[in-house]
């Protein structure tokens, strides 16, 4: 027979130490929070967050009616941002797979050495934005859609590398070994054995990844590197509310339809 | 009698298996190919004068400078890592209401349509767009990229919460239910032992993104870290942008483990 009087009457799921230690974490949580939220508004005019519902309305007051007659002048940049996410995402694949080669712990010639190079340029290409690359680029290589180009795909490389070198360490070892068992070279085991694996998966990635760069490349004209972000700069900067309207809808509408065309894409692939 | 076959053997194609349909999308890419290159303008002239540029940057990448422009960077990195950290909790508690409203099995249909459409306006529009007309509405600094970022959770939270609820196992909730229990008993202690640890590692992970993000919506007024590397940018002083896009790399690193081993510790 166990004593049942020592026990506490009422059963609870946690111990009353682990209870405390998970309070005491909400409550710095909290702390925190309300430190970080006084240093932020510090510099904050409330004068202007208090009139902001009034400008919300006249914002928004000046964007309807849309100002449809603005819509062929925005077809050439609507082609000018298709080209650059595309274009944007095919350099990205070219330079991302080399590197995913070198980073995947299987088909990498050096563990100690170009693994560890291949997943800095990684997480280097993933960590910044391509906005911020466009603006690196415009300053370096001059406004125009070469610099957009160039910034998708620098962008791109973290994002598919990543993903591929992935799908390169899951491919069956089995179909390499048996490769490899038929006196094989190493590239004849890459084309051979890891190709097949991973191509289907390239593909994928590859669709997925143009669908973000048609998004990204939207507004890449903001700093200068051309396309439709141009344009919604232009009608900005002279207060043009109601071609706003035009563009914004423009690139919803582009989104969804390229959203649509990588889901078909991808399903026809897996 | 093996002479007759071909001595090569090539993999029929798998996607695609109209030869004709075929050729012609291959046709039709290398067109689009050529008309997209061929519409570039490129000032090749402006390019090449840049080259000295773009390796002065290089230079400036590899020999940072965190010192001369210190006040200012450091004033940026603490607006970004204060918004980040005030967005994404205050993102996280709009989002959980929402989320619970937009997941199928637990509430009527006009809510659910009414969450799943609050969710789809913030996942459409972009960060950059959105702190655009913030920064319009609200006047310049962090307080518009709070607020931007803040939207920016909402949507990816919610619905990535609602996805995980519609997913539970049922019989659970079913289990809690046939106890007699209310609607706020069913989630209190069915659905949410089930989705805490998920909506814990989704939590830590938009706090990397907004992270990110706000290195972002600096460019166009939002405040932080990203208004400072405009202005070093727009200086050309390349060494200190260099010094800035190290520490977003470093902490976007940090960050990166950092919430990858918390949410093994919790799970």
């Amino acid at each position: 027979m166990t004593d049942t009087a020592s026990l506490p009457a009422d059963w609870s799921y946690r111990s009353r130490a682990t209870r405390l230690a998970i309070w005491t974490g909400w409550l710095a949580l909290v702390a925190l929070f309300v430190w970080c939220w006084q240093v932020m508004t510090e510099t904050t005019i409330w004068a202007f967050v208090g009139d902001a519902p009034r400008q919300a309305a006249d914002i928004g007051g000046r964007m309807v009616p849309p100002e449809w007659g603005y819509l062929p002048e925005l077809m050439l940049p609507l082609w000018d941002t298709l080209n650059i996410a595309t274009l944007g995402t095919l350099g990205g694949v070219v330079m991302a797979v080399p590197v995913a080669l070198l980073a995947a712990r299987n088909t990498t010639p050096s563990v100690t050495i170009l693994r560890p190079i291949a997943l800095f340029i990684i997480v280097a290409s993933r960590s910044i934005n391509s906005l911020i690359w466009a603006l690196l680029l415009v300053t370096i290589i001059g406004p125009g859609l070469l610099a957009g180009i160039i910034a998708i795909a620098l962008r791109s490389i973290g994002f598919i590398g990543k993903l591929f070198y992935e799908a390169i360490e899951e491919t069956d070892p089995k179909q390499i070994e048996a490769i490899q068992a038929t006196g094989a070279g190493p590239a004849e085991v890459l084309t051979y054995g890891v190709v097949p694996q991973v191509m289907p998966a390239l593909w994928g990635i590859s669709v997925f990844r143009w669908d973000i760069n048609i998004r990204e490349s939207t507004i890449l004209g903001l700093v200068g590197a051309g396309g439709i972000g141009l344009k919604l700069n232009a009608s900005m900067a002279v207060l043009a509310w109601d071609q706003v309207t035009v563009i914004l809808l423009l690139i919803l509408g582009t989104v969804i339809v390229s959203e649509w065309i990588s889901a078909l894409i991808r399903r026809a692939i897996i | 009698m093996s002479g007759t076959y071909p001595a090569t053997w090539r993999r029929p194609p798998q996607i695609i298996t109209d030869r004709r349909l075929r050729i012609g999308l291959q046709i039709g890419v290398l067109v689009y190919l050529v008309l997209a290159v061929g519409s570039l303008e490129v000032n090749w002239q402006r390019v090449s004068e840049g080259l000295e540029r773009g390796q002065r940057f290089i230079m400036g990448f590899l020999q940072p400078d965190f010192t001369s422009r210190w006040r200012d960077i450091s004033q940026g990195l603490v607006e970004s890592l204060t918004m980040t950290l005030t967005s994404t909790v205050v993102g996280v508690l709009i989002s959980v209401p929402i989320g619970i409203g937009a997941a199928r099995n637990l509430v009527p249909r006009p809510v659910y349509l009414v969450c799943r459409s609050i969710v789809a306006v913030s996942r459409s529009l972009q960060e950059v767009i959105v702190a655009i007309f913030l920064v319009a509405m609200f006047g310049f600094g962090p307080f518009a990229g709070f607020l931007t970022l803040t939207f920016a959770t909402i949507g990816f939270i919610a619905k990535l919460l609602a996805d995980d609820i519609e997913e539970i196992d049922e019989a659970q909730a079913e289990a809690i239910r046939s106890t007699g229990a209310t609607w706020l008993q069913l989630l209190n202690y069915a659905i949410q032992p089930q989705v805490m640890p998920r909506l814990i590692g989704l939590s830590l992970y938009r706090l990397d993104i907004n992270f990110r993000e706000s290195a972002v919506i600096g460019i166009v007024g939002a405040g932080g870290i990203g208004a400072t590397l405009n202005t070093s940018i727009d200086r050309y002083e390349y060494d200190s942008a260099g010094a800035i896009l190290l520490i977003i790399i470093a902490i976007v690193m940090v960050a990166e483990y950092g919430s990858s081993y918390l949410r093994k510790f919790l799970q």
